[in-house]
């Protein structure tokens, strides 16, 4: 037991109860105001967390390498791992953001039977991850059917592809399939269920687990979970959820404020999910979407030994380098003795030839 | 500094994505996204009052319903449903549904259209009960 995670937990199934309580009653405060509250809360929160990232200086050029930097011809460089030109910056931050490759590149260190210390290859959170934010990417352009009329082909396609397995179970007392099922809400619910489980059985990412990490999955575990249940177990009314979700769109529901009849609680609880999840968005780790093309061990340019990086944000000191200082005290040096770069002899030559 | 026109740019790139629905029926479709067709019944339905099953149920559970009459003809070779009102039906696809909603047109496929779902019975059942091959 531990209280981050149920703390969590506690919090994703209260939202669940006061959706459950408050839509039938009040559809208009869970079906209207709150939806738009939460997409303004995460425009205006996301826009002013960037906006503020833009404003911070980064003071010391840290890209981290994994590969040979560019040096002299004969060297064979990692253009990619150790990018020495935009360009590659640019390919190794699309390989950051599409596929995760620092995850993939995660170790274990153990010990082996010998006593030996290993690194073990690990990537079980790789494709843990790579799978949750694909399938949530689909599960999240697939829901454009909802937002758009007439539905565009391109959405279809996804659609088509999405439900290219059509599983169909056909025995006695279940029957189940149709409607055709969508991989991608599957996989969303199984990955996040095992994000969770990895956070709570291995010791060590259960010690530096808090609640703010607990919260956003099972948020998502929650969103995913009633959407599962809407389309294949307690079906809802689809074309009066629609109906409403034009009306969000197109502003039609800030005019008439009403929430079209015969919609289940269980969709509303799906949205409060949703709602909670943009809204907190902001504030959360959940940040790490813009903050990823932002992180400076990934995006600077590896060329720290041709280019000398200045932090932007360094007050303007008046310096005086050791050679001017030594031009100024030589002979005071001189006679005291100390050591010198260029004794006074070889200054006033120098001198001399200028 | 240099990357603020970067990050600005890309911050607005996502917002457009993000409200992409929004900016989309306000601004292209001018608010006038089309609303479902009215969905028309047949003179025979209109006659009949009521569907197989009770309305709300055959709005979310019709496909559930198909689902079981298929396993109960395919597997079971029982050939009638009697449901709560005591009338019976055979369960057939063709030879009952479209029987009173012989306008698919009007009827299934308004709703399917508006949900954007394209049931695949079709590819062997057929659509007409009358049974012309189109
Ligand atoms: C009230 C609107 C409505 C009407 C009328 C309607 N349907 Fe549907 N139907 C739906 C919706 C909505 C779905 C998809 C549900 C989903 O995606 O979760 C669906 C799904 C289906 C499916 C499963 C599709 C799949 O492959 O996923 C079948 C089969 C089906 N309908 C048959 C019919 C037939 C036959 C008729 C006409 C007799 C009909 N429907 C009329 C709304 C309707
Ligand atoms: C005896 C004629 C009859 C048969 C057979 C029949 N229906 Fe219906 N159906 C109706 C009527 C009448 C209504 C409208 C009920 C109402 O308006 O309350 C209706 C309504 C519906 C609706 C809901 C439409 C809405 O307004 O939301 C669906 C979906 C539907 N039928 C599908 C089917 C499917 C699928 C079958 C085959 C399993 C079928 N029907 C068989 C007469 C029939
Ligand atoms: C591959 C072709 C094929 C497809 C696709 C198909 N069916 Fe069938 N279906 C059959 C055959 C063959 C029978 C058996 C007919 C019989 O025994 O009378 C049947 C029987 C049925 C029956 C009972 C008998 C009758 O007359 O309708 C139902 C109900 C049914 N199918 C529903 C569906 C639904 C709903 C879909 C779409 C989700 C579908 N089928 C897709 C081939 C198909």
């Amino acid at each position: 037991m531990n209280k981050f995670y149920l703390s969590s937990l506690l919090a994703v199934l209260v939202l669940a109860l006061i959706a459950w309580v408050g839509a039938p009653a009040l559809p208009w405060l869970f079906g209207i105001v709150v939806p738009y509250l939460a997409v303004l809360c995460f425009v205006v929160g996301v826009s002013r967390r960037v906006m503020g990232w833009s404003r911070s200086a980064v003071p010391f050029a840290i890209p981290t390498t994994g590969g040979q930097q560019k040096s002299f011809d004969w060297i064979k460089s990692n253009k990619i791992d150790n990018p020495s030109t935009k360009f590659a910056v640019v390919i190794r931050m699309a390989l950051e953001i599409l596929t995760f490759r620092s995850l993939f590149r995660n170790t274990r260190m153990r010990m082996t039977p010998e006593g030996r210390l290993a690194y073990n290859m690990e990537i079980f959170l790789w494709a843990g991850a790579l799978a949750f934010h694909y399938a949530f990417l689909t599960t999240l352009i697939r829901h454009m059917r909802f937002f758009l009329e007439p539905v565009p082909w391109c959405i279809q396609l996804i659609e088509n592809v999405d439900s290219f397995f059509r599983v169909e179970i056909s025995y006695n007392p279940i029957q189940f399939g149709l409607p055709g099922i969508y991989m991608s809400g599957l996989v969303l619910l199984g990955a996040v269920i095992f994000l969770f489980l990895r956070r709570v059985l291995l010791s060590k990412v259960r010690y530096i687990s808090l609640a703010s990490d607990y919260f956003p999955l099972f948020l998502i575990m929650g969103i995913a979970f009633t959407g599962i249940l809407m389309r294949y177990f307690n079906k809802v009314d689809l074309i009066a959820i629609k109906e409403l979700t034009m009306n969000l769109v197109t502003f039609k529901a800030l005019l008439s404020f009403k929430v079209p009849a015969g919609i289940s609680p269980l969709f509303f609880i799906h949205l409060l999910f949703v709602s909670t999840l943009l809204a907190y968005f902001p504030f959360s780790k959940l940040m790490h979407m813009g903050g990823v093309f932002l992180s400076p061990t990934r995006n600077m340019t590896a060329n720290t030994r041709e280019v000398r990086h200045v932090n932007p944000w360094n007050y303007p000191v008046k310096v005086h380098t050791y050679a001017a200082y030594e031009n100024e005290f030589r002979e005071k040096m001189f006679e005291a003795g100390l050591p010198l770069e260029i004794m006074p002899e070889d200054s006033t030559a120098e001198e001399g030839k200028e | 500094m240099s990357d603020k026109k970067w990050i600005i740019l890309g911050l607005l790139i996502f917002m457009v994505l993000f409200l992409s629905p929004f900016l989309y029926n306000v601004l292209i479709k001018a608010g006038k996204a089309a609303p479902m067709a009215e969905l028309v019944l047949t003179p025979k339905a209109k006659a009949a009052k009521e569907c197989v099953m009770p309305t709300p149920y055959m709005r979310t559970e019709h496909m559930q319903l198909l689902d079981e009459w298929r396993l109960k003809v395919v597997r079971g070779a029982q050939r009638d449903f009697t449901n709560a009102q005591g009338k019976t039906f055979e369960m057939s696809l063709t030879n009952t549904c479209l029987d009173c909603h012989s306008n698919k047109a009007e009827f299934c496929d308004r709703c399917h259209n508006y949900a954007s779902v394209r049931p695949y019975c079709w590819d062997c059942h057929l659509d007409n009960p009358q049974g012309e091959m189109k």
